[in-house]
């Protein structure tokens, strides 16, 4: 049976996604911050037929918490075949304009922790020589924009950071793959009007991600189509660039 | 993207549609992720708005809206709290539907060890909550009753902050109310449902071309002792002596699927879709009166018997994905009401005559007989005899002046019509159809309302108020 690691484990895409393990009867270790959340998460995965599944409250904020985050889930699924890094919060542009110390704290919470997090996953990963691991990335990464571009930022160096650490561990047999979502319907994005054939549910992402940790691609955009969107975005000239509103 | 206007967790919306399409009316929505969530969407509900649960708009006409003021879409309350695979007893959030429990049950059940819906509608796209507030009922409802008949206990939330434990022994007068109260009661935050055993995922089921109506009485009471699950299909626009003529089906579980048949039977998504609505024409008269009367002679005149999973015997609409746009941009209506046994041969005739001669155009019109368990719900809509349920195309007055004729036919036979389904019944006929309705208003929730509560005028129902209808 496959043992799944998942941070951030009550957002809507981990969520959708960790019941994918489930029916296949996986253990899953989750971590999220919120208790009655994760313990009604716990529940629903149980009765949705996982082996087993344990928690752990942490505010992931804190990286002083995450080497025995890992290394509890590590004792307790007695080894990680996937682990999926989701946590996270969509930055408010506008506020992180008028206040350094909320971008800082964006940036923290969207880059350093999750670096801070694959780092004691890679180390012991490595030592396994098998396994995957996906990360949630945004298609905000892939090119700098005023709407966007402190959750961009932190998420275009988690592109980087990614990129690399694949480089590293595809040797060790350790397939990483950052996860580049566009629109999708979840409560972090609530404040957005929301249909048209760009928004995915939850449910859709989950399945491309559930199918990417089988796999290890370097970079999944989800839906498919946000490859296409992006390679366009990432190609307009800046000339041209520099007048949109995007 | 700017964001949507927004009231606290309640954002303005324009989208929400009952599955009948005809109601468009500006809402304001949450949508809660979780009980927390849930609970403070209740707290935050602006001052002098009404609240209305609702799930996945299956209801047809306005029952399930609330125009002009505020929905908790409960969609995302989706998550079992338990399953014991030993004792049948199944715990999820209202949000959880039956979709979703006939997937896990797919995974879950083993052989000598298999658990089933005990009721199900048409449809399986319908949430617990929704299935509770409108007690549906299905093709075995002679033998098993309502879904409230299955329903262990429920947790409600209340305007005034109150979570309230409803059970048959705990708060039992709320709890029969919130059975079949329209969500009027408060917000169904979950529920404890009792599945019922079964021998495996498959039906043996039986296809019967009848040709008149006295045919499916008969056949309704032959088969009523040794087949759990009947209805029947009617052509709608056969007149004179083929008044009636339909296909009765009757299925039973069964052990033994088809030979070489794969362990696991159910499809889970919509294997085609409706991208569009139809243009308004293409339904009329002619087409759908070729296509029932094909539908007809495709059935075998001898029953003819097969083995079959769960999806095409109780679920063969859900085949196609958003159907209801079928009936183009006007929308449609659906009538259903059902009739006590003592005047429902004649009832059903009358119907189907008045049907048949207004030659509206419908293909599903569907005829079944209602067994006696009586649901603990106050406002449950079944009740001994039949009912008849027809979709109406919305040919604006035409198709009004054709309900309020259904609706009387079935008010004299003493029957009623299910506000699930209705768009237009008057307030009088509604609260002559049920006759516990001034017990339930006392326990509506005050900051609780819908589009239809409002047309039936329930209110006053709780006020001791006695409005009688204005003459039409």
């Amino acid at each position: 049976m496959k043992r799944v690691l998942i941070f951030g484990a009550t957002s809507a895409i981990a969520e959708a996604t960790a019941r994918l393990f489930a029916a296949e009867g996986a253990r899953l270790f989750l971590v999220g911050r919120n208790p009655e959340k994760l313990e009604a998460v716990r529940r629903d995965l149980q009765a949705r037929g996982a082996e087993a599944v344990e928690t752990a409250v942490a505010d992931l904020a804190d990286p002083a918490l995450h080497k025995g985050l890992v290394e509890r889930a590590w004792a307790s699924l007695g080894g990680i075949d996937a682990a999926l890094i989701a946590h996270g919060t969509l930055s408010d542009q506008r506020a992180c304009e008028a206040d350094s110390a909320l971008a800082l704290s964006e940036i923290a919470g969207n880059f350093l922790s999750p670096v801070s997090i694959l780092t004691h996953l890679a180390n012991a990963m490595e030592v396994q020589h098998r396994g995957a691991i996906a990360v949630i990335g945004s298609v905000a990464g892939d090119r700098g924009r005023q709407s966007n571009y402190v959750y961009g930022s932190a998420k275009g160096g988690l592109r980087v950071f990614v990129e690399g650490l694949r480089h590293r561990m595809g040797p060790k047999g350790v397939a990483v793959t950052l996860v580049e979502p566009g629109f999708v319907d979840t409560p972090m994005t609530a404040a957005l009007p929301k249909g048209g054939p760009l928004w995915a549910t939850p449910d859709r992402v989950a399945r491309d991600i559930h199918k990417a940790l089988n796999r290890g691609p370097a970079v999944l955009y989800t839906p498919w189509f946000w490859r296409w969107i992006m390679l366009v975005i990432r190609h307009v000239p800046d000339a041209i660039f520099q007048r949109t509103r995007l | 993207m700017p964001p949507s206007p927004s009231h606290g967790p309640f954002r303005d919306s324009s989208g929400p549609l009952s599955w009948g399409r005809i109601v468009r009316a500006p809402h304001r929505v949450a949508r809660p992720g979780g009980r927390a969530e849930a609970a403070a969407a209740l707290t935050a509900l602006p001052p002098g708005e009404t609240l209305l649960a609702c799930g996945m708009g299956r209801s047809y006409g306005d029952s399930g809206l609330n125009p002009g003021h505020c929905l908790i879409d409960m969609r995302g309350l989706d998550r079992f709290v338990a399953f014991d695979p030993d004792t049948g007893v199944l715990e999820c959030e209202a949000g959880v539907t039956l979709a979703d429990i006939l997937r896990l049950l797919d995974r879950r059940n083993r052989p000598g060890r298999s658990w089933f819906l005990p009721v199900t509608p048409g449809t399986k796209f319908v949430t617990v909550g929704g299935a509770i507030a409108n007690d549906v009922h299905g093709k075995n409802h002679h033998s098993a009753g309502c879904f409230g008949n299955h329903v262990l206990s429920l947790e409600l939330l209340r305007s005034d902050g109150a979570l309230l434990r409803c059970a048959p022994d705990e708060n039992a007068a709320l709890f029969a109310a919130t059975i079949g109260g329209i969500g009027l009661t408060g917000v169904i935050l979950s529920a404890r449902i009792q599945l019922k055993p079964v021998p495996g995922p498959w039906l043996e089921s039986e296809d019967i071309r009848y040709s008149d109506l006295d045919a499916f009485h008969d056949l309704a009471e032959e088969s009523v002792a040794d087949w759990e699950y009947t209805v029947a299909w009617i052509d709608c626009l056969a007149r004179g002596p083929q008044l009636g003529r339909g296909i009765f089906s009757r299925s039973r579980h069964t052990a033994d699927g088809p030979a070489g048949s794969p362990a696991r039977a159910a499809a889970f998504e919509p294997r085609f879709s409706m991208p569009v609505e139809l243009p308004n024409l293409a339904l009329n008269h002619l087409s759908v009166s070729a296509f029932n009367a094909l539908y007809w002679r495709k059935a075998p005149p001898r029953p003819v018997a097969r083995v079959l999973p769960w999806d095409p015997v109780f679920y063969p609409l859900d085949a196609i994905g958003q159907w209801n746009r079928m009936y183009g941009r006007r929308g449609f209506y659906q009538f259903q009401c059902a009739v006590p046994k003592a005047t429902a041969r004649d009832a059903v005739r009358e119907l189907m005559r008045t049907i048949a001669a207004a030659g509206e155009a419908s293909f599903l019109a569907v005829l079944k007989t209602l067994g006696g368990r009586p649901s603990p719900g106050l406002m449950s809509f079944p009740m001994p005899g039949a009912t008849l349920a027809l979709d109406l195309p919305n040919n604006g007055p035409r198709t009004h002046s054709l309900l309020d004729r259904l609706e009387r036919i079935a008010g004299e036979a003493g029957g009623r019509v299910y506000p699930a389904k209705d768009g237009a019944v008057s307030s009088g006929a509604f609260r002559r159809g049920y006759p516990r309705l001034d017990e339930f208003a006392r326990h509506v929730d005050p900051r609780f309302s819908s589009g239809f509560w409002r047309r039936v005028d329930g209110a006053a129902a709780g006020s001791g108020a006695n409005k009688e209808e204005p003459t039409s």
